[in-house]
């Protein structure tokens, strides 16, 4: 009997292990193996083509070439994100904060509603922004009537169209992570804030604001990466002038067949998207955050 | 600048201007009445109790005081200002919350400073300084709340509160996270603040031991109107209620027939012996009553043993169960007529223990006993605290 717990202990270490490796082999398969492929891609020989085959040459000319020749779908794509997780910061917080404060009994549903969407695909519900922002369609025919719009003006194939649909697609993932840490928050913080001379507005930006900062961080950064290599929006509600870096990589990737610089292009996204994350949860200061 | 019309005014007005008078103040919710019809004025620089048991509309009280809660009809006054209907931000009183809602995300400086900085206070930091060092929190200040005790945190909320220097404090439930030591000390702690300050505190808990301790005056409440206010010692010694006499320490409930007034006192025929009870302690006059006495103020001695007592003895009774508790003995004593009282007797050391099964006789001072309307319900008060 008393020698039974020391038995145990060896397989309890291994017990961890274990648990880990399924998520381990995942990573490995799904995670390593494609990024190693990746950056291995982005030093071939420019030259090299499919039918030739290719040859790790370390040509890290591909790199120059690539952000010489693709600089603007890369700036673009990081201005349309960033405009589109702006526009998500504002309507989302809007909206997880009456879900959480005001919604009371209705506040599982609304949340249901808020996932709603992911029950058709996103595709789908791309091409369907393309009817309803159709140059004949409901929309643009009110705001012409009006004369928001000119008579000859439309709203598909603009910037605004890939905007409105990157902050369409991607609002769910704002919306979640800031409603998960604005419910976290004790009514009474803002009740006692409210008692020491905070206005609700004051109270707002004093108390709740600072508060739900993590699920602000989480919200942006789920909201950002993902647009940033979109493309299905700039495709499908875009012109050629609108054009994102994920186009470009799909087009050397699949029509031009220009392995080496789709690699490249693709690597500097990676790296230019971390740095911009790292820069930007330092400044948030996210590990103060309660 | 609304500080010289206020001085003028309470110059005007010698004794008691900033009193917080609430009068007819009602509260409904959906489905119940928090509070009924409550009229209150606590005195200027009082430190004041609302006691009661969970539920009795004491918390709601006090946060219609604070602006948290709308009245449903009724008026809050300080002084000659109406605040029924202010909004919390805009009236002199502060709160000590329950669980203290201290800010996580500011440390203790800046929760501290939080009132100040709203209203834009100049000398925040002489201030604050001066708040930290009265609660002994300097050392802290710039830590975050919860690497605090519960008894730190419980001095900043405190703090945060005490330095707007409100015309009423609020203490809502303040101790209730505290541990039992922590908390006798606290008290004595809270009390010396209040005398320091010299602020009107309003002080709600379920605590009798606490209101009692720290407490002017204390009003008890139960299910939304005030059952009885005065001092600790005239509620403790002169109960009006059952449910006071029970719910603010223990009481021997015996029924009895009221004979009449005789003089200055009612006569009370109770369990065959005529008991006499001054009239400021007869809370009823005819019919039906309960006689109470509180266990410290019943006598008892072996059968034939004098009872330093004038008046009754009551013999037949016997000793059923004793426990020692060290400072005294608490004794149940069944009595001829099959009630158990209960009886404390301190641990003077004059005479040992009496055990169990001793035939004892009963008695005591009749100055000490007071009668209560029968028609209440003999055990109001002794469950729920």
């Amino acid at each position: 009997m008393a020698t039974a717990p020391a038995a145990v202990r060896p397989r309890r270490k291994l017990t961890g292990y274990w648990l880990i490796l399924p998520a381990a082999l995942w990573l490995g398969f799904f995670f390593v193996i494609p990024l190693y492929s990746l950056i291995a891609n982005s030093l071939y020989d420019p030259d090299g083509s499919p039918l030739g085959g290719y040859e790790v040459t370390y040509h890290f000319g591909n790199f120059t070439d690539a952000l010489e020749q693709y600089w603007k779908p890369l700036l673009r794509s990081l201005g349309y994100a960033g405009l589109a997780t702006a526009f998500c910061l504002v309507l989302g917080y809007v909206l997880a904060y009456a879900i959480a404060f005001k919604a009371g009994k209705w506040r599982n549903l609304l949340l249901v509603l808020v996932i709603a969407p992911f029950f058709t695909s996103f595709l789908i519900r791309t091409l369907s922004w393309k009817l309803i922002l159709a140059d004949d369609g409901f929309i643009v025919n009110s705001l012409q009537a009006v004369h928001v719009l000119g008579p000859d003006d439309r709203l598909l194939a603009t910037p605004f169209a890939v905007i409105a649909g990157l902050t369409y697609n991607f609002l769910p993932f704002m919306v979640l992570p800031l409603y998960a840490s604005l419910e976290k928050i004790d009514g009474r913080l803002i009740e006692a804030a409210g008692d020491l001379y905070a206005s609700p507005a004051r109270a707002f930006f004093k108390v709740t604001l600072p508060l739900s900062m993590p699920g602000v961080v989480a919200g942006t950064l789920l909201t950002f990466i993902p647009a940033a290599g979109d493309y299905i929006n700039a495709d499908l509600l875009g012109n050629p002038n609108t054009r994102m870096v994920g186009n470009v990589i799909q087009d050397l990737f699949t029509s031009i067949n220009d392995y080496a610089a789709a690699a490249a292009l693709s690597v500097i996204l990676m790296v230019v998207i971390i740095s911009m994350v790292l820069v930007y949860v330092r400044k948030a200061g996210t590990e103060e955050l309660v | 600048m609304s500080r010289v019309a206020e001085d003028a005014v309470s110059a005007s007005t010698p004794t008691g201007n900033r009193d917080l008078r609430i009068s007819q103040l009602t509260k409904d919710f959906a489905s119940f009445t928090a509070v009924k019809s409550l009229d209150l004025v606590v005195p200027q620089g009082s430190f004041f109790a609302l006691l009661g048991p969970s539920g009795c509309g004491k918390t709601t009280t006090l946060r219609m005081v604070a602006g948290l809660e709308t009245p449903t009809s009724g008026s809050i006054h300080l002084g000659d200002l109406d605040v029924t209907y202010e909004k919390p931000y805009r009236r002199p009183v502060n709160t000590v919350f329950q669980n203290y809602a201290l800010f996580p995300h500011l440390d203790i400086y800046e929760n501290v400073a939080f009132g100040l900085r709203r209203r834009r206070s100049k000398e925040v930091d002489q201030q604050v300084n001066d708040m930290l060092d009265l609660v002994e929190l300097t050392s802290q200040a710039r830590k975050k709340p919860p690497q605090l005790s519960g008894g730190q945190q419980q001095r900043v909320a405190l703090a945060r509160a005490l330095i707007n220097k409100p015309e009423v404090l609020l203490l809502d439930e303040p101790l209730g996270a505290l541990d039992l030591k922590l908390r006798r000390s606290m008290q004595l702690e809270i009390k010396r603040i209040q005398t320091e300050v010299g602020l009107t505190f309003v002080h709600v808990t379920h605590d009798q031991e606490e209101a009692m301790t720290m407490a002017d005056t204390i009003a008890v409440m139960n299910s939304g109107v005030i059952e009885q206010m005065g001092s600790p010692s005239e509620l403790y010694e002169n109960p009006a209620t059952t449910f006071v006499a029970n719910f603010l320490g223990q009481s021997n409930l015996i029924a009895g027939e009221i004979v009449g007034r005789e003089g200055d006192v009612v006569k009370v025929e109770m369990q065959g012996t005529i008991v006499s009870i001054e009239l400021d302690r007869a809370h009823a006059e005819t019919g039906a009553g309960w006689v109470g006495i509180r266990p410290e103020k019943v006598l008892i001695a072996p059968a034939g043993e004098p009872i330093d007592a004038p008046g009754n003895h009551m013999t037949g009774a016997y000793v059923t169960d004793v426990s020692f508790v060290g400072v005294s003995t608490q004794y149940l004593i069944r009595m001829a007529w099959g009630q158990e009282l209960m009886a404390f007797e301190q641990n003077t050391g004059v005479r040992g223990i009496i055990p169990v099964g001793t035939q004892v006789d009963v008695s005591w001072r009749p100055e000490f006993a007071f009668l209560l309307d029968a028609s209440q319900d003999v055990n109001a008060g002794i469950e729920v605290a």
